[in-house]
């Protein structure tokens, strides 16, 4: 089962450049939540400081509160195992390039020291399958490198892989932007089915697929989190001018 | 309702914070690191308390004496000095032309699929070791030099006073030579990447205003390589400056300085390596060391020399040679 | 500069001359230069092959002036010196290397690191020799395979631990991103992802320095010094193919000219192998599948 993430008065830097202000909002648990926006609006820095990922710059800063099922991820934990928990899926497939495909998905359960082979094998062939890659793959699992499969196939790779550490929640930074259409909507129909299970932040640049996918969508502009509310809402109805401007195409 | 925690969450929860084994990691990373800065500093700490005897009895004037007498003790620099200079000269006067020769032909004029034989080729003289250099040279070299070449130079350049009899083959000209060699490649490599690295517009800009080849070379490769050239002769220098086993072989080690080139001679790096393992007195070893540390201070100023004006040309456009 | 590319006749054929002049002296130099690496080969191994027999590599030198002696002392040896040597310089020099690409980058005390190994592969080996015998072989009062061992391996460190840095600069950035993404460790990732990704590019660079210091001579002058027997014994003396083929060299005996000759063949062929390897590894695409 997935868990919320609550986020109180969020402020991100990276050197001086203050590129998330005050961003307060709740991600409920087992929906999927779209953030939109236009390039360089700043989605992608938010969801990257939900896992602490934005750490890895060395000049980045951040204030405010993050709260993952109840555990403020900044002073109750450390970045490593706020990532165990909160698995992310890049905007372009990285699996790792000298591991098989078996290797890849149990990467980071064995880089952790995990070791019973049984155990694996299992989660291994639940992650492809909730990953709807299994049975392309299931006869080549040790066979194959995991960079030699095609775009798609990779990038749902990469999903089976961030699922095989069960995390509560799953962050996903544009995963379909360097698919094409079929690999997308492959994509889309696996959002659906792991919503059951998890909590799931989809960043994303096409707002159809948000309205595809998401319950709720944020909206976010200039580093500022401009509505929050049920897709349904943000796109029939939003209440500021701003969102509107943005989802009728005016800008962005 | 929240539910139990899968096996795999809880193994994950006990694996716990990382922070002691990352930190521990860095800090060995950094004493890596920080070794390089060890060992430059453990060798010049050596070499100065051990000079300490040699410095102590002949000063500084140690470099500008003459004598080196194992048997009363008496020692003098100058002649090892005057080799050193005298054979990289020799050697770079032969080197720099063929090596900037080498690298026009590599960069502009050679066919393709030439291009990766041939610098594959330079690439393997660099790997000879100087042992198998210096082997050569004795056993080849040297007789060559001695039938053929010397006594031609003594009839034709004798009355300069540099080539005169009597001429063994082995001697200052002969170390020259195989030194030439030696420090070819690096010449050659380093004088192709700063010409590779001047950007094709130079080239362009040149020959739309008609010039032939050769003037395009000269005045839109080789005039914007210039100072990058110069910083591979000089590394070709450094190198030439500490060659040890090549040098020790056809040189002839005798602790004198003759005005003909084709005397036998000794560099302070072949000094050091003919005599040190047999020095058996303090002071002898200490003077020797002395020739070390000054050895180390001059290829340390000339190689940092030389990078900083390699770095300087090619910064902007780190060049792979193919 | 116009008017020397101004076009009258005369002006014409001479730069047509000196155009034609620089060709054939630019391909007269590469012939030059060629022309004593193939002598040396051709020479290596009409002099070096003869004598290379089954007694060459498992026996000790022969009492001089008789026949049938080998170099197995020297072979030995250097097989001693460069386990050792590789011991020590390949994991300081791969730990310096994961220093200045990944906890290092940008930072100042990285440049000055990469600085210093620079100059120090420029300072002459028989220098280093000098200063491990002043460490080791003075106060210890005695020759030994660890202080030959010692100075080789802090010769490997520079040039593995630049070669390093190149190589693990070219692991994408996605990769690295991809483990810390898992929760995996710091370390873990840095070796089992960034490294491994690397590896083969690393362990050529390994090679490029086992392949440099095998043919070195000048710092086992004093520290290894040489031994006419087969040992493996640390804390004395032992023998190395490039020193056993200095003293040949430089002997009055034919017969260890001969064999010198054959030990030189031996350490070329080594050395050709290793830098023919390097360059496979590199062009054929060292960080294959990581692109």
């Amino acid at each position: 089962m997935g868990v919320g993430i609550e986020v109180n008065k969020l402020n991100a830097w990276y050197g001086a450049n203050h590129t998330l202000e005050d961003i307060t909002l709740h991600i409920p648990a087992n929906e999927a939540t779209a953030l939109i926006g236009p390039s360089g609006c700043g989605k992608s820095t938010f969801v990257r400081c939900l896992n602490r990922m934005h750490e890895t710059n060395p000049i980045a800063r951040v204030t405010g509160e993050v709260k993952v099922g109840g555990v403020d991820i900044y002073s109750d934990t450390s970045a490593v195992e706020v990532r165990r928990r909160i698995g992310m899926v890049f905007q372009r497939p990285n699996p790792f390039p000298t591991m098989s495909i078996y290797d890849n998905v149990a990467s980071g359960l064995r880089l952790n020291g995990f070791r019973n082979r049984r155990v694996l094998d299992d989660v291994v062939e639940r992650s492809l399958t909730h990953a709807a890659l299994w049975d392309e793959v299931k006869d080549d699992l040790k066979k194959k490198s995991g960079a030699s499969l095609s775009g798609g196939q990779q990038q749902r790779l990469c999903i089976a892989r961030a699922l095989a550490v069960d995390p509560e929640v799953l962050l996903m930074d544009e995963p379909a932007s360097a698919l094409d259409p079929v690999s997308t909507a492959k994509i889309e129909d696996l959002i659906f089915q792991l919503k059951v299970q998890y909590t799931i932040v989809i960043v994303t640049h096409n707002m159809q697929q948000a309205a595809r996918v998401a319950e709720r969508t944020g909206f976010f502009l200039n580093g500022k989190l401009i509505e929050f509310d049920s897709t349904h809402k943000i796109f029939t109805n939003p209440s500021d001018k701003r969102t509107e401007d943005y989802i009728t195409g005016r800008f962005g | 309702m929240p539910q139990e925690p899968s096996a795999i969450r809880t193994f994950l929860q006990s694996r716990g914070n990382s922070g002691a084994a990352d930190a521990t990691f860095r800090w060995m990373m950094v004493l890596c690191a920080l070794s390089i800065f060890a060992i430059v500093a453990l060798i010049a700490t050596e070499l100065v308390m051990h000079s300490q005897l040699s410095l102590h009895k002949f000063g500084l004037r140690f470099f500008v004496r003459s004598a080196w007498d194992p048997v009363n003790n008496n020692f003098g620099a100058l002649p090892f000095i005057y080799g050193t200079i005298a054979s990289s000269l020799v050697a770079l006067a032969l080197a720099v032309p063929l090596a900037v020769g080498v690298a026009i032909f590599l960069t502009e004029m050679c066919p393709k699929a030439l291009r990766g034989p041939l610098s594959f080729t330079t690439e393997l003289l660099a790997a000879i070791p100087s042992v198998v250099y210096g082997l050569w040279a004795i056993f080849v070299l040297v007789p060559l030099l001695r039938n053929y070449v010397d006594p031609l130079l003594i009839r034709a350049l004798g009355w300069t006073g540099l080539f005169t009899a009597p001429d063994f083959g082995i001697g200052l000209f002969a170390a020259g030579v195989i030194l030439a060699i030696m420090i070819l490649p690096i010449i050659s490599s380093l004088t192709r990447e700063v010409m590779s690295a001047v950007p094709h517009t130079q080239r362009e800009a040149v020959l739309a205003l008609g010039a032939t080849r050769w003037e395009m070379i000269r005045m839109g490769v080789l005039r914007n390589a210039r100072i990058g050239i110069v910083g591979s002769v000089i590394l070709g220098l450094g190198r030439a400056l500490g060659e040890t086993m090549a040098v020790a072989m056809v040189i002839g080690s005798s602790p004198t300085i003759s005005k003909s080139l084709l005397a036998p001679a000794a560099t302070m790096a072949s000094v050091i390596a003919n005599e040190f393992a047999e020095a058996a007195d303090d002071t002898y070893r200490s003077a020797l060391i002395e020739i070390g540390l000054a050895l180390f201070l001059v290829t340390i100023v000339v190689n940092m020399l030389a990078r900083l004006l390699v770095w300087a040309v090619t910064r902007g456009a780190p060049a792979r040679v193919s | 500069m116009t008017s020397r590319l101004n076009s009258s006749a005369a002006n014409r054929r001479w730069r047509w001359f000196a155009n034609h002049m620089a060709s054939w002296l630019s391909v007269g130099a590469t012939i030059l230069v060629i022309a004593p690496l193939i002598a040396i080969f051709i020479d290596l191994v009409y002099k070096g092959a003869s004598s290379l027999n089954l007694n060459f590599f498992i026996k000790t030198p022969a009492p001089v002036g008789e026949p049938g002696g080998g170099m197995a002392n020297a072979i030995v040896g250097s097989a001693v010196l460069l386990g050792l040597a590789s011991s020590i310089g390949v994991p300081i020099g791969i730990g310096a290397g994961i220093y200045l690409a990944e906890y290092g980058r940008g930072t100042k005390l990285s440049h000055v690191v990469r600085f210093t190994a620079d100059v120090l592969n420029g300072v002459p080996s028989i220098v280093m020799g000098i200063a491990i015998y002043a460490l080791i072989v003075a106060p210890e009062r005695g020759f030994s395979a660890m202080a030959g061992g010692v100075v080789l391996g802090v010769m490997m460190i520079p040039t593995v631990a630049r070669t390093t840095e190149e190589m693990l600069l070219m692991v994408p950035h996605s990769i690295r991103e991809a483990a810390l993404g898992l929760g995996v460790p710091n370390w873990r990732s840095m070796l089992s992802i960034t490294l491994k990704t690397a590896l083969p590019g690393v362990i050529t660079g390994c090679m490029l320095a086992f392949a440099r210091v095998a043919g070195e001579t000048a710092p086992l002058l004093f520290t290894a010094f040489g031994n006419p027997f087969v040992s493996t014994d640390l804390t004395r003396p032992i023998e190395a193919l490039p020193l056993q083929i200095y003293v040949y060299a430089l002997s009055p005996y034919d017969e260890w000219h001969r064999l010198a000759w054959a030990g030189a063949l031996v350490l070329i062929v080594l050395i050709v192998v290793s830098v023919a390897l390097v360059r496979f590894v590199t062009t054929r695409g060292a960080l294959k599948g990581a692109s």
